[in-house]
C-alpha cells in the first residue's frame, strides 16, 4: 500500500540545493531512486480515475424539441494546462501554443469551492497564529482554483418544457411529450397495468437504473426499467407497506405486515428482521448505510445494514408513524405527525432535533429537496407548504389544494410532484436553487387509479408513480440532474464496478452518531469540553499555566537593585497595567452608553426619565 | 377559671344548636341554603368557643344581633331600650327575700276579701258633668272603649277568649322564630357584605339579574300589567343612565384602569365591559313589529331582513371562535346561542328577538341559512360584491329582488309560527336578547381569569383564529364573508390597543397565514361521490380540522413553553430550613436567608428558536457527535475560532481534485520501508559543512524551519 505521492517525471535534477528544496519536499531516498521511481510509477493514479469517470459520461438525458443539444460531447478539461509554463514554448514540431500562460480561472466558480467562513471577526491573534491562518487561506485558494479548473466544461443541460407565448405547459399531455421526443426517451414512458395486487409503492435504486415495486397484496418485483428486464418477481403472501433498495440494487428491503424482510435481486429472502415490526415506511441513508424504519408502534429504528446491528430505536411519542422522509443533505429523518408537526430526528439523540409546526391538521406527506434547503409538507388542512430548512424553518410558499396532497416528492433539480387522488401535479421553480413556485403547475397527469407512491428517478427525467392500477412512468422534462458522477452513482456501471464501488463506499461509511442538524458543526471545536478541560487542568495544577506571569524586576547592579527600588519598579508596572484596565473599561462604558442613547436620541422627552 | 367559662360557652352552644334545630322542623323554612348558613354559624360559634379557651378573647364584646340564650353579663347593653343602664338595676335582687313572704300573703288575702268598699261609686266617676265631657264619653261609648280601667277592649277580650293557651304558646313560638330568622338573615347579610371578593359580588349580582329576568318572564305570562310596570322601571333606569356619566369610563376607577389597560388584559376587559354595560343600559327598547304590520309593510320588512343575515355573520365573526365562520351556514342552534351579538346594534336588535324564537324550530333556521348561502353565491356571481349597506340600497337588482322575496316568504312563515304563542311580549324579548349577551362574557371570563400567565396565549389563539379566517378567503364561497369580517374587525373598539400584542406574534401569524394563489387546477381529482355530497363532506371535514387545528396550536405553544422552561438553567438553593431559626411544617426560611444562599446560575445564550414561534429546536448537546469533535487547541492558537478557520477546508478526495488532495495530505515525514537510516553525525548537525544529501529527516517546508536551523544554514553558507 503506497499512499505517498509519486515524484513526477519533470523533477529537475537538483543543482542548487536550496532551490530544489523550495520546490518539493525532498525525500531521503531520492538521490538514488529518482530515475527508477519515475520509471516504476508511470503516472499519478488520479489520471486513471478521471479517465474512467469521463468514459462513463454519456449523454443520457431525454431531449425534447424545445431545446436541442448542440454538442453532446463534453470537453475534456485539459490537465496539461496546470503544468504549462508561463512563457510560450515551441514544441518539437514547431507549433506555437495558441493559449499561452496559465488557464484563466473563473472567480465565481472558484468562489464556490471556498469554504472558509470569513464573515466572522476573529479575536486578535499573535503573529505565529496569523501565519497559520494565512497558510490555511492560501491552501484554500489553491485547492479551490484547482477544483474550478477541473470542472466539467460544456455539461449537459437539463431539458425543459417552455410554453410558446403564454401556452400553459400543464396542458401538454404525456402523449404529446412522448410523440415529440426520440424513441429512446419515449420508451421511458410506460404503464404497468397491475390491477390485481392493489396500490403500489415503488423505489428507484440510487443509480436510477433499477425499479422495485411492491403491491399492497404482496406482489414484489424488481426490474431494470430501462431495458425492461425483470430481475425477480415474487409474492410474499403478506401485505407490503413499503419497499426500498439498499445501497445497491442487489438488496431490497420490504416492509411487510409483520416484520421487515430483506431480499436479494433474485427474490431470495436473506433476512427477516423481527426487531422491526409493523413497519409502515422505509428510508435508506446511503452514506451511513442505515436503513430507517418507522413503525405503527411509534418507533423509529435505525438499522446499520453493513453490520446488521440496530443502531438506535427511538420512541417518537407521537402515535403511529406513517409519514417519513430523509434529508439528503444532513441525513436527518423528518417525521410527520397527526398534530400538524414535523419532527427532525438523528440516531444520536433520544429527542427530536427540532419540531416544526406546519399545519393545523395532521401532516399527510413530507418531502425534502436534494440540497436539503426546502421541505414541502402537505396536511389535512389541504395546504401544501414549502419551508426553508436553513435555520429558520419558516414557510416560504403555501397553497391550498382542492383535495390536499397525499404524496410528495422532490426531484434532483427541485421539481415538486404532488399526488392528489388520481392526479399528479408537478411544480417547477426558476432554477435549481429556488423553491418551486406554486402559481402554475408545470405538468399535470391523470392516472387510472389513486396515487400511492411517488418517486423521481435519479438521472432520468422520469417520475415513477405507483397507484391502485399499477405503475406509471411519466416523462418530466428537466426533473433530473443530467450530469452524474461516474464514481459515485453510475447508471451504466458493470457488476465489477459495482463491487468496487461497494467496497469504497463501505470504507467511507460515516458513523451514525455524526448525523446532526448542521453537519458543518462537526468542524468546530467542542468549546464546552475545552473549557471544562482547561478548568480541570487549572484545578489539578493549582495555577493557570496560560496566565501571564507576574512581573519580576530584573536584578541590577550598583546598588540600584535595592529592595525599595525593586518594589518601586514593580509598582510602576502594576500601576501601568491598572491604568490600562481602567482606560479600557471606561471606553467600554462610553460605548455602551452611546449604544443606549442612540434610540432615544431621536426625541428626548421629559418623560424619558421614567423609562426603564 | 377560663376553662370553666369555655365549657360554659360550649354548653350554651349546644343549647343554641337545639334552638336552631327548631326552624328546620317547620315546613316554612325559607330556602335550601339555610342549612348551610346554620352550619356556618355553628362552626363560627365553635371557633369562638375554642378561641376563648386560651383566655385571651374573653372580654370580646360580641354584637348581639340574634336571639340567643347565650346572654353574657359582659355584653349587656341598653341600646334597644333607649334608657340608661344603671348599676343599681343590675344589683337589685331578682327574687324578693323569703322573710317578706308572710306579709305578702296577708296582703293578698286582704285584697281577695273585698270587704273594704271604695268610698265613691263607679257611676259617680263615670258621670259626665260638663257638655264637653259628655261628648267625649259619647265617643268613647260608641267605640266601646273601656273608660275607667285601662283594660282590654271587648274585641280584645273576644280574641282572648278565642285563643286558647296552646294557641298562644304556638303564636309566641312562631313570633320568636320569626324574630330569630330575621336576625339570622341580618347576620348573614352583614357577613356577605363584608366579603371583599369582587368576583363573588359580581357573580352574585349576575345571579340576581338572572333571577330577576326569570321572574320577569314569569310575570309576563301571569300578569302583563305588572310586567309593563317593570318595563317602565327599566326605561327609567335607562334614562338615569343616559343622564349620568356612570359607565362611560370617566370615573376615577376607569381612569386608573385606562392607564393599566395598555399592559393588563384584565383591565382592558373590565373597561370594555363597562362600556358594554353603558351601551346596554342606554339601549332603546324597541317594540318588535307584529305580523300584521309586517304584511302591511312587506318591502320594509324585506329590507330589514337583509341586514339580519348580514349581522349574523358578523356575530359569528365577533364570537370567540372565528372558525365557526365557515360552518355558519350549517351551524346548529347552539352556535347562535353561544355567539350572539357582542356589540349590539340597534338594527340587529329588532331581529334578535325573533332570532331567540327561532331556537325551537331549528329547521327553519337551516332553511334560512340555505337561502342566505344561495344569496351570497348569487351575489358573488353578480357585478356587485359590495357590503351590506350598498346591497340594501339596491333592492331593484333583479337577483337580489328575487332573494328578497324568498326571504320575505320565509320570514313570514317563521313569524307566523313563532308569534302565535307570544305576541305581546316581543318588546320584552328584546331586553332578554340584550341581557343574554352576559353569559358569553361569563364564558369568556373564566378563560381569562383562569391563568393570568396564559392570557397571552389566549390572545395568540384569538389572533391565530382571526388570521385563520382570513385564510378562508381563498375558499371561493367566503369572499364576501371575508370582507365583512374585515369590516367587523375594524369596528372593534379594542383593536388599536391590541396592536402591540399582535406584533409579538406576527411570526406565528405569518406562518399559518397563507397568501395562496387562487386554485385553478387543470385536472381536478375525480371522486366517486357527487359534487354536492362532497362539498358537504368537505365542510364537515373543515370544521373538524378547524377544531383540531385550534388544539394543535395551543398544544404546540404549550410544548414549546415547557421545552423552554426545561432548558433554562436552574438556580441552586442552598438554604437549610431550620438552621438558625425555627423550623417545621409550614415554616419557611426567611427571605433574607433564602436570598443569601441562592446561587443564581448565569443565563445561557438565547435560544435558537427564540424568534421562531413555530419551531422547537432541541438545545441539548449531542454527546455522540461531540466525541468526534476537536477538544484541544493546538499550540499557536489562543482562541477556538482561529483554529476552526484552519480546519474548515476539507482535505478528503471527495471534495478535492486528486492533486490538491495529495498536496494537502503530504506527510511531513515519510519513511521508506527497507531503507537504512544512518545515524546522525556531527557534521549533519552543522559542526562541519558537509553534503546534506544524507540528512535523514527533512523539513517539508523551508519556511517552517526553526530559527536556530536557519542560523545554522546561514553559518554554513558563510563558511
Amino acid at each position: 500500500m503506497e499512499t505517498a505521492p509519486k515524484p513526477g517525471r519533470d523533477v529537475p535534477p537538483k543543482k542548487n540545493r536550496l532551490q530544489a528544496k523550495k520546490k518539493k519536499p525532498r525525500r531521503y531516498w531520492e538521490e538514488e531512486t529518482t530515475l527508477t521511481a519515475a520509471g516504476a510509477f508511470p503516472g499519478p493514479s488520479g489520471n486513471k480515475k478521471r479517465n474512467r469517470e469521463l468514459r462513463h459520461q454519456r449523454p443520457k438525458n431525454t431531449n425534447f424539441p424545445k431545446k436541442s443539444r448542440i454538442s453532446r460531447k463534453p470537453q475534456l478539461p485539459k490537465k496539461s494546462r496546470e503544468l504549462r509554463n508561463p512563457e510560450p514554448q515551441r514544441s518539437l514540431s514547431g507549433a506555437q501554443d495558441p493559449f499561452p500562460g496559465p488557464a484563466p480561472v473563473p472567480v465565481e466558480v472558484a468562489q464556490k469551492f471556498c469554504r472558509i467562513d470569513k464573515s466572522k471577526e476573529l479575536p486578535h491573534s499573535k503573529s505565529k497564529t496569523r501565519r497559520r491562518l494565512e497558510v490555511a487561506e492560501a491552501e484554500e485558494q489553491e485547492t479551490s482554483t484547482k477544483a474550478a479548473l477541473s470542472q466539467l466544461l460544456l455539461v449537459e443541460e437539463p431539458g425543459f418544457l417552455e410554453g410558446e407565448d403564454g401556452e400553459d405547459t400543464a396542458k401538454i399531455r404525456q402523449a404529446d411529450i412522448v410523440e415529440a421526443v426520440d424513441i429512446a426517451s419515449a420508451a421511458k414512458h410506460f404503464d404497468l397495468n397491475l390491477r390485481q395486487f392493489g396500490p403500489y409503492r415503488l423505489n428507484y435504486s440510487r443509480t436510477g437504473r433499477h425499479l422495485a415495486f411492491g403491491g399492497r397484496r404482496g406482489h414484489v418485483a424488481t426490474l431494470d426499467w430501462v431495458t425492461k428486464r425483470l430481475m425477480c418477481e415474487i409474492n410474499v403472501m403478506e401485505a407490503v407497506r413499503d419497499i426500498r433498495f439498499l445501497h445497491s440494487e442487489a438488496l431490497l428491503a420490504v416492509a411487510q405486515n409483520r416484520w421487515l424482510h430483506i431480499y436479494d435481486n433474485q427474490g431470495i429472502e436473506l433476512h427477516c428482521i423481527r426487531r422491526c415490526d409493523r413497519v409502515t415506511r422505509l428510508e435508506f441513508l446511503p452514506f451511513h448505510f442505515l436503513l430507517v424504519t418507522a413503525s405503527e408502534t411509534g418507533f423509529l429504528t435505525y438499522l446499520d445494514v453493513s453490520v446488521g446491528k440496530i443502531v438506535a430505536a427511538l420512541n417518537a411519542r407521537a402515535g403511529r408513524l406513517d409519514v417519513m422522509t430523509e434529508n439528503p443533505y444532513n441525513a436527518v429523518i423528518h417525521l410527520g405527525h397527526s398534530n400538524g408537526t414535523v419532527s427532525l430526528w438523528s440516531p444520536a439523540m433520544k429527542e427530536p432535533l427540532a419540531k416544526i409546526l406546519c399545519h393545523r391538521g395532521g401532516v399527510r406527506a413530507v418531502a425534502v429537496d436534494s440540497t436539503g434547503t426546502y421541505m414541502a409538507t402537505s396536511g389535512l388542512d389541504h395546504q401544501l407548504k414549502i419551508f426553508d430548512l436553513r435555520g429558520t424553518f419558516q414557510p416560504l410558499n403555501a397553497r391550498t389544494l382542492p383535495q390536499g396532497a397525499g404524496h410528495l416528492a422532490f426531484s434532483q433539480r427541485g421539481l415538486l410532484a404532488a399526488g392528489m387522488g388520481d392526479v399528479v401535479n408537478i411544480w417547477a421553480g426558476q432554477g435549481k436553487a429556488s423553491p418551486p413556485s406554486m402559481e402554475q403547475p408545470y405538468l399535470t397527469h391523470r392516472l387510472s387509479g389513486h396515487v400511492h407512491g411517488l418517486h423521481f428517478c435519479p438521472f432520468e427525467d422520469v417520475l415513477g408513480v405507483g397507484h391502485t392500477g399499477g405503475i406509471t412512468s411519466m416523462l418530466v422534462p428537466g426533473a433530473a440532474e443530467p450530469n452524474f458522477d461516474g464514481l459515485e452513482s453510475n447508471p451504466y456501471r458493470s457488476q465489477k464496478q459495482r463491487q468496487e464501488w461497494e467496497v469504497k463506499a463501505l470504507l467511507e461509511k460515516i458513523p451514525a452518531e455524526l448525523i446532526c442538524l448542521d453537519p458543518r458543526a462537526l468542524a468546530e471545536v467542542d468549546v464546552i469540553s475545552l473549557e471544562q478541560e482547561k478548568k480541570e487542568r487549572i484545578e489539578r495544577l493549582g495555577y493557570d499555566p496560560e496566565a501571564k506571569a507576574p512581573f519580576q524586576p530584573k536584578p541590577k547592579q550598583k546598588g540600584r537593585s535595592s529592595t525599595a527600588s525593586l518594589v518601586k519598579r514593580k509598582r510602576k508596572v502594576m500601576d501601568e497595567e491598572h491604568r490600562d484596565k481602567v482606560r479600557q473599561s471606561l471606553e467600554q462604558q462610553a460605548q455602551k452608553q452611546e449604544k443606549k442613547a442612540e434610540p432615544t436620541r431621536a426625541r428626548p422627552s421629559a418623560l424619558d426619565r421614567f423609562l426603564r | 377559671m377560663s376553662a370553666a367559662r369555655a365549657a360554659e360557652s360550649l354548653l350554651a352552644l349546644s343549647q343554641q344548636e337545639e334552638l336552631e334545630d327548631l326552624p328546620k322542623d317547620y315546613p316554612l323554612s325559607p330556602s335550601e341554603d339555610e342549612g348551610d348558613i346554620d352550619e356556618e354559624r355553628k362552626h363560627q360559634k365553635l371557633l369562638e368557643a375554642i378561641s376563648s379557651l386560651d383566655g385571651k378573647n374573653r372580654c370580646k364584646l360580641a354584637e348581639r344581633s340574634e336571639a340567643s340564650l347565650k346572654v353574657s353579663e359582659f355584653n349587656v347593653t341598653s341600646e334597644g331600650s333607649g334608657e340608661k343602664l344603671v348599676l343599681s338595676d343590675l344589683l337589685r335582687p331578682v327574687k324578693t327575700s323569703s322573710s317578706l313572704a308572710a306579709v305578702k300573703k296577708q296582703l293578698n288575702r286582704v285584697k281577695s276579701k273585698k270587704t273594704v268598699e271604695l268610698p265613691l261609686n263607679k257611676e259617680e266617676v263615670e258621670q259626665a258633668r260638663t257638655p264637653l265631657e259628655q261628648e267625649i264619653f259619647n265617643l268613647l261609648h260608641k267605640n266601646k272603649q273601656p273608660v275607667t280601667d285601662p283594660l282590654l277592649t271587648p274585641v280584645e277580650k273576644a280574641s282572648l277568649k278565642a285563643m286558647s293557651l296552646e294557641e298562644a304558646k304556638m303564636r309566641r313560638a312562631e313570633l320568636q322564630r320569626a324574630r330569630a330568622l330575621q336576625s339570622y338573615y341580618e347576620a348573614r347579610a352583614r357577613r356577605e357584605k363584608k366579603i371583599k371578593s369582587k368576583k363573588y359580588h359580581k357573580v352574585l349580582k349576575k345571579g340576581k339579574a338572572k333571577r330577576a329576568l326569570k321572574e320577569f318572564e314569569k310575570l309576563q305570562k301571569d300578569n302583563p300589567t305588572a310586567a309593563l310596570e317593570e318595563l317602565e322601571k327599566i326605561e327609567k333606569a335607562r334614562m338615569m343612565e343616559r343622564m349620568s356619566l356612570k359607565h362611560q369610563n370617566s370615573g376615577k376607577w376607569a381612569k386608573s384602569k385606562a392607564i393599566m389597560a395598555k399592559y393588563d388584559l384584565e383591565a382592558r376587559q373590565a373597561m370594555q365591559e363597562q362600556l358594554a354595560r353603558n351601551k346596554e343600559l342606554t339601549q332603546k327598547l324597541q317594540v318588535a313589529s307584529e305580523s300584521e304590520e309586517e304584511e302591511g309593510g312587506v318591502e320594509e320588512e324585506g329590507e330589514l331582513l337583509v341586514p339580519e343575515s348580514v349581522n349574523e355573520i358578523q356575530m359569528d365573526a365577533d364570537g370567540p371562535n372565528p372558525w365557526m365562520l365557515r360552518n355558519h351556514s350549517i351551524s346548529t342552534k347552539e352556535a347562535e346561542i353561544k355567539y350572539p351579538v357582542q356589540l349590539p346594534e340597534p338594527v340587529a336588535h329588532e331581529t334578535s328577538g325573533s332570532e331567540g324564537e327561532e331556537r325551537p324550530g331549528a329547521e327553519e333556521e337551516i332553511l334560512l341559512n340555505e337561502f342566505e348561502e344561495r344569496r351570497s353565491l348569487r351575489k358573488k356571481s353578480g357585478p356587485n360584491q359590495d357590503t351590506e349597506p350598498v346591497s340594501r340600497q339596491e333592492p331593484k337588482d333583479s337577483s337580489s329582488q328575487e332573494v328578497l322575496s324568498e326571504l320575505r316568504v320565509l320570514s313570514q312563515k317563521l313569524n307566523k309560527e313563532n308569534q302565535s304563542g307570544k305576541q305581546k311580549l316581543s318588546s320584552a324579548r328584546t331586553v332578554r336578547a340584550v341581557q343574554r349577551k352576559d353569559p358569553t362574557e361569563e364564558e369568556e371570563e373564566p378563560l381569562l381569569l383562569q391563568r393570568p400567565e396564559r392570557a397571552q396565549t389566549v390572545n395568540e389563539l384569538e389572533e391565530l383564529g382571526k388570521e385563520g379566517c382570513f385564510q378562508n378567503k381563498d375558499v371561493p364561497r367566503s369572499v364576501l364573508e371575508g370582507q365583512k369580517l374585515e369590516r367587523s374587525t375594524n369596528n372593534e373598539p379594542g383593536a388599536p390597543k391590541e396592536k402591540k400584542k399582535k406584533e409579538q406574534m406576527i411570526d406565528l401569524q405569518n406562518l399559518l397565514t397563507t397568501k395562496s394563489p387562487s386554485v385553478k387546477s387543470l385536472a381536478v381529482p375525480t371522486t366517486i361521490e357527487e359534487l354536492e355530497d362532497e362539498e358537504e363532506r368537505d365542510q364537515k371535514q373543515m370544521i373538524k380540522e378547524a377544531f383540531a387545528g385550534d388544539d394543535v396550536i395551543r398544544d404546540f405553544l404549550k410544548e414549546k413553553r415547557e421545552a423552554v422552561e426545561a432548558s433554562k438553567p436552574k438556580d441552586v438553593d442552598l438554604t437549610l430550613p431550620g438552621w438558625g431559626e425555627w423550623g417545621g411544617v409550614g415554616l419557611k426560611p426567611s427571605a433574607k436567608k433564602r436570598r443569601r444562599f441562592l446561587i443564581k446560575t448565569p443565563e445561557g445564550p438565547p435560544r435558537k428558536d427564540k424568534n421562531l414561534p413555530n419551531v422547537i429546536i432541541n438545545e441539548k448537546r449531542n454527546i455522540h457527535a461531540a466525541a468526534h469533535q476537536v477538544r484541544v487547541l493546538p499550540y499557536p492558537f489562543t482562541h477556538h475560532q482561529q483554529f476552526e478557520r484552519t480546519i474548515q477546508t476539507p482535505i478528503g478526495s471527495t471534495w478535492n481534485t486528486q492533486r490538491a488532495f495529495q498536496k494537502l495530505t503530504t506527510p511531513k515525514v515519510v519513511t521508506k520501508p527497507g531503507h537504512i537510516i544512518k545515524p546522525i553525525k556531527a557534521e549533519d548537525v552543522g559542526y562541519r559543512s558537509s553534503s546534506r544529501s544524507d540528512l535523514s529527516v527533512v523539513q517539508r517546508n523551508p519556511k517552517q524551519l526553526s530559527k536556530r536551523h536557519k542560523k545554522q544554514l546561514k553559518k554554513n553558507s558563510v563558511d
